[in-house]
């Protein structure tokens, strides 16, 4: 199989299953719980219903309000269309595309501000400008991170040299089995980032529709119809990203491509059961810690940076 | 075996700028005592099997032990009392690592004589229990910090050791024992006469 083909495959795979993550975490969470809890499959059910629903705007927004929706997922499917998923190398892969992504990312973000900021409300405005200050506070966290794996990762491929498909493409896998531990902090600081950038406990809480103290949902709820169902898969897209991106630095070469492939996956569940398991245990943090955890995480990152620049 | 020497000395270093962040004492006792876990990992990851488990127990069971006791009877703040910011202390850290660094670049030592890292994170536990030392209120988390140091001293001493040296490193660990059990019964005598270990306090004693 062609490695075009094999990077297709998995994409179409991401694109699928990217909803039943966020189904994985509330059934972690429901059994640590002692409950039953939601099916697997709901985010599927919630999406396909609310594009066959119609659509409430208020009057007081512009046409930005439905810009935001359409942005955000548009550029959570380019970012992720640039990981190198299952080991094999984007299509799109170019040096420097790692910024692209970020920056897509961010824009996304961006729109998702404007579109909060634009319906007038002053408790959205409050979750904007919070999103915003958590997000200014992740990027250099993340930025560390893939400078880090930049030195690692496609050092005898100057091809694919600082993109992501050299950087996560399964070296830095093959190396830290050969005792470069100091790359294993990279996934531990992007397990926290995923945390911060997709808001889940102990940053946000994604369960709280009314609360003061509430950051991403906040911004959404303006929001009805199908533009939340595209904000709703715009976040799994999102979280499978951030899922896959310590996938691409755990899982090492294989020889062949599916065996690389299902160990992504593997790692991707294996990412949102753990998320599921840091929301039943963990209490969410005071709005002031959280700079405290991200800036515990770039000491991390910049430790990681040091090591890998100096041996 | 190279490779866990590596790996322990990743988790010391990490564990040092733990040391720096934590806010509460007994935290910052657990450090420690991890500290003290991992040096005898390291002693054993270089053959020094007579030396591990007596550096475990001394500074992994004993010196906590007593720490933790003498926590217990003053009746210490849970909280430690920082001069400076705790994201400063972690800073100031990570500044000694970077120092560390480029210190291992330019001192002239045999080459083979440190396995690489060792000399940086020894030097890196040296400064971090310097600062701890200079940036904590009371007098126990000072020990702590000197306790912290003298990790560090020790961490630079093992690949120096040669077979007859052995008794140096003895003396060295009976040293800091001795230290910390006369400071033990030090800070129980400071406690039961002015009510606190603050040593900011001491400045303003007279005659």
């Amino acid at each position: 199989m062609s490695p075009l083909t094999a990077y297709l495959v998995q994409f179409v795979l991401a694109l699928l299953l990217a909803p039943l993550l966020p189904g994985i975490i509330n059934r972690v969470k429901a059994k640590f719980a002692g409950r039953h809890g939601k099916p697997l499959l709901q985010l599927y059910f919630d999406i396909f219903k609310l594009l066959r629903k119609g659509e409430v705007v208020s009057r007081s927004a512009s046409f930005v309000l439905s810009l935001g929706p359409a942005v955000s997922l548009a550029t959570a499917l380019c970012a992720l269309a640039l990981l190198p998923l299952g080991g094999v190398t984007s299509p799109l892969a170019f040096q420097g595309d790692f910024l692209l992504a970020a920056y897509l990312l961010g824009l996304g973000r961006f729109a998702v501000i404007l579109a909060a900021l634009d319906t007038g409300s002053s408790f959205e405005g409050m979750g904007a400008s919070r999103e915003a200050t958590f997000s200014a506070l992740a990027e250099p966290v993340l930025f560390s991170c893939l400078l880090a794996l930049a030195c690692v990762g496609g050092a005898l491929d100057l091809e694919t040299h600082l993109s992501l498909s050299g950087m996560l493409g399964g070296r830095p896998g093959t190396e830290w089995l050969l005792g470069r531990s100091e790359l294993l902090f990279v996934p531990v600081v992007l397990f926290v980032l995923l945390l911060v950038e997709n808001c889940r406990i102990p940053v946000d809480d994604p369960n709280t529709h009314l609360e003061l103290t509430m950051i991403h949902e906040v911004m959404i709820l303006d929001h009805s119809g199908p533009n939340l169902a595209y904000i709703l898969y715009g976040s799994a897209l999102k979280l499978w990203f951030f899922a896959a991106l310590p996938a691409g630095i755990l899982v090492p070469d294989f020889p062949a491509w599916w065996a690389q492939a299902l160990c992504w996956l593997a790692t991707i569940l294996l990412m949102a059961v753990l998320v599921g398991v840091v929301e039943s245990v963990m209490a969410r943090l005071r709005m002031y810690s959280v700079p405290r955890l991200l800036g515990g995480a770039g000491v991390l990152a910049a430790l990681a940076l040091i090591l890998t620049q100096i041996r | 075996m190279t490779s866990f020497l590596q790996l322990l000395l990743l988790v010391l270093t990490l564990n040092n700028l733990a040391l720096l962040g934590v806010d509460r004492l007994r935290s910052l006792i657990r450090l420690i005592t991890l500290q003290g876990v991992l040096l005898a990992g390291v002693l054993l990851a270089l053959d020094h099997m007579l030396l591990a488990p007596a550096v475990l127990i001394i500074k992994g069971g004993i010196l906590p032990y007593l720490l933790n006791r003498t926590r217990r009877r003053i009746g210490a703040e849970p909280h430690l009392r920082p001069r400076f910011g705790y994201g400063w202390a972690v800073l100031a850290g990570m500044g000694g690592l970077l120092f560390s660094f480029w210190l291992e670049g330019r001192l002239p030592m045999p080459p083979g004589l440190f396995p690489p890292l060792l000399l940086p994170a020894a030097l890196t536990t040296l400064f971090c229990g310097l600062v701890l030392v200079v940036g904590r209120v009371t007098a126990l988390s000072q020990v702590m910090g000197y306790l912290v140091a003298e990790n560090g001293i020790f961490l630079l001493g093992i690949p120096l050791m040669s077979a007859g040296a052995i008794w140096f490193e003895l003396t060295l660990l009976l040293d800091i024992f001795v230290a910390v059990f006369v400071m033990g019964i030090a800070i129980n005598h400071i406690s039961d006469t002015f009510e606190s270990i603050d040593v900011n306090r001491f400045h303003n004693l007279r005659d």
